[in-house]
């Protein structure tokens, strides 16, 4: 293709995509003051705009984004420390690998949210049951990256490194460690996304606070304008979260 | 000591057996802890949760519970596998499609699904349907992604060399497209499969009238953890039973590749 069509494909996808996110939110316009769909079920997209506006100015969502970061952080930096110590003390050993790497691997493919009503009744519908379970789901992918990053070290590396007289502390440093740390970084990432997840499903399923427990009381409490504005500042948060977390992996990758 | 490294030596030629062992001392471990260490209202042994499975199933509507549940689960993966096939296909087979809506499917994909959870149970009730409903939006995206990645990734040479030798499109489809696309489309299979399981899952233990997620309440604020135990536990037998499958499909249909 000639630059010069290639240059008027790329920008005929760029309106495909500005018009149909332009037809949803005219179609929502029209649907919610036009076509008489009830404001329960949708609100109108002005009102949403409102109230968004109206949550961001009273900085009402304090408290709530308070107790999720909190309980984010707490879950995540136990599950990275646990994950990476215990995957770095299994790939010591390829024999340790070939014992614990498919049962935790076998643990990782059950919906761990399902054992949730265990963790309540263990910890209570406070934060503790949520930073239970979001370090718990977010562990497997850790531990699994850094036993992946650690055990399957080039031998060759390895041997070098040694006949040319490398320490124990050495070898850590210069060898194991810069060769297993872009899987573990990806590790860390699937982690932390996957524990962002799990605490705001744990918050929406059962808590007294936290984004996802304001969501649902306002859903309970029929006032969808603000569930519909909560719901976008938690997307939004999310997003920032993740782009920042995928930011930082490729600029260490580097 | 010789007698000690004999064993050591069995072991390490045995890894399977090891593992095995450190399963066994798992349950070992949690038997003693629930017996003499933690409150009986909160955890209860093993051997006591297995004992009474057949309780369990005779507790009346658990059966019916557990049912309605799979038949969730199976609308809800068959609906995806469905959906997600032919949006990838659509989306992945041309040039315009891809660069257009691909975009959109990412960030629709990258928005956390649980937060509009509640807006599913105001859309479709509490009953089945947005329990299938939730199961869906989990499980097309992953199928999507594949089956796009796998559409796009065959070699432009095996294309012009069908083109070049006048094959009709939809010879193309059939004997290029189609037996590349298997290994991905089982791949997207699985990780759809773990995503409905997710979705119909968390809609279950959100709200639930019949299904395994009544129960769940029902267990936890009746403090009674040996039902609950196992409840749970036959239904993480039937996650790894529905992943198995559709794992050993992909493996079995992705060999022609590799073997």
């Amino acid at each position: 293709m000639s630059p010069r069509r290639e240059l008027r494909s790329k920008l005929a996808s760029r309106a495909v995509q500005v018009a149909f996110v332009a037809g949803v939110l005219l179609l929502w316009y029209l649907g919610t003051n036009y076509w008489g769909i009830s404001p329960i079920l949708l609100p109108n997209p002005v009102k949403v705009w409102a109230e968004l506006r109206d949550v961001l100015a009273t900085g009402e969502f304090w408290p709530d984004l308070r107790v999720t970061l909190t309980e984010l952080v707490t879950a995540f930096a136990i599950s990275c420390t646990g994950g990476v110590t215990l995957g770095y003390a299994i790939s010591r050993s390829p024999f340790c690998i070939k014992v614990f790497e498919p049962l935790l691997a076998g643990v990782y493919s059950i919906p761990i949210i399902l054992f949730l009503p265990l963790y309540v009744l263990f910890f209570g519908l406070g934060p503790g049951s949520k930073i239970a379970i979001g370090a718990t789901i977010s562990f497997f992918p850790i531990v699994l990256n850094t036993v992946a990053g650690f055990g399957y070290v080039d031998k060759i590396f390895v041997t070098a490194a040694r006949s040319m007289g490398a320490s124990n502390i050495q070898m850590f440093w210069h060898v194991l460690l810069p060769a297993a740390l872009p899987v573990i970084l990806t590790g860390l990432r699937i982690g932390f996304t996957v524990a962002l997840l799990s605490i705001l499903g744990s918050e929406t399923l059962a808590s007294l606070a936290g984004l996802g427990h304001r969501i649902v009381h306002l859903a309970e409490g029929m006032e969808t304008a603000r569930m519909f504005a909560y719901i976008a500042f938690a997307v939004v948060i999310a997003a920032c979260l993740n782009a920042t977390v995928s930011g930082l992996e490729r600029r260490s990758k580097r | 000591m010789t007698r000690t490294r004999q064993l050591k030596h069995f072991f390490i030629r045995r890894p399977g057996l090891a593992r095995f062992g450190v399963i066994v001392a798992l349950f070992l471990l949690w038997e003693a802890a629930a017996r003499w260490w933690i409150d009986p209202m909160f955890l209860s042994p093993p051997s006591k949760v297995v004992a009474s499975l057949g309780a369990l199933f005779e507790t009346p509507r658990v059966p019916a519970a557990l049912q309605l549940t799979f038949f969730e689960l199976a609308v809800a993966f068959a609906l995806s596998v469905v959906i997600g096939l032919t949006v990838g296909l659509a989306v992945g087979l041309s040039r315009f499609g891809h660069r257009s809506f691909m975009p959109i499917i990412l960030l629709l994909y990258g928005i956390p699904q649980i937060t509009i959870l509640p807006l599913f149970i105001l859309y479709f009730g509490i009953g089945a349907p947005s329990k299938i409903a939730f199961g869906v939006t989990h499980g097309i995206f992953p199928i999507i992604v594949t089956i796009v990645a796998g559409v796009q990734n065959i070699k432009p040479i095996l294309m012009t060399a069908a083109r070049s030798m006048g094959a009709s499109r939809w010879q193309i489809f059939r004997w290029v497209i189609f037996p590349h696309m298997i290994p991905s489309f089982f791949a997207g299979m699985r990780l759809g499969m773990t995503g409905v399981l997710l979705g119909v899952l968390l809609a279950e233990l959100y709200v639930s009238t019949a299904g395994i997620g009544y129960f769940t309440q029902l267990f936890t604020q009746n403090f009674d953890p040996t039902k609950l135990l196992g409840l749970i536990s036959v239904l993480a037998a039937m996650a790894i039973v529905l992943n198995e499958i559709v794992r050993r499909a992909e493996v079995h249909f992705g060999r022609w590749r590799t073997g």
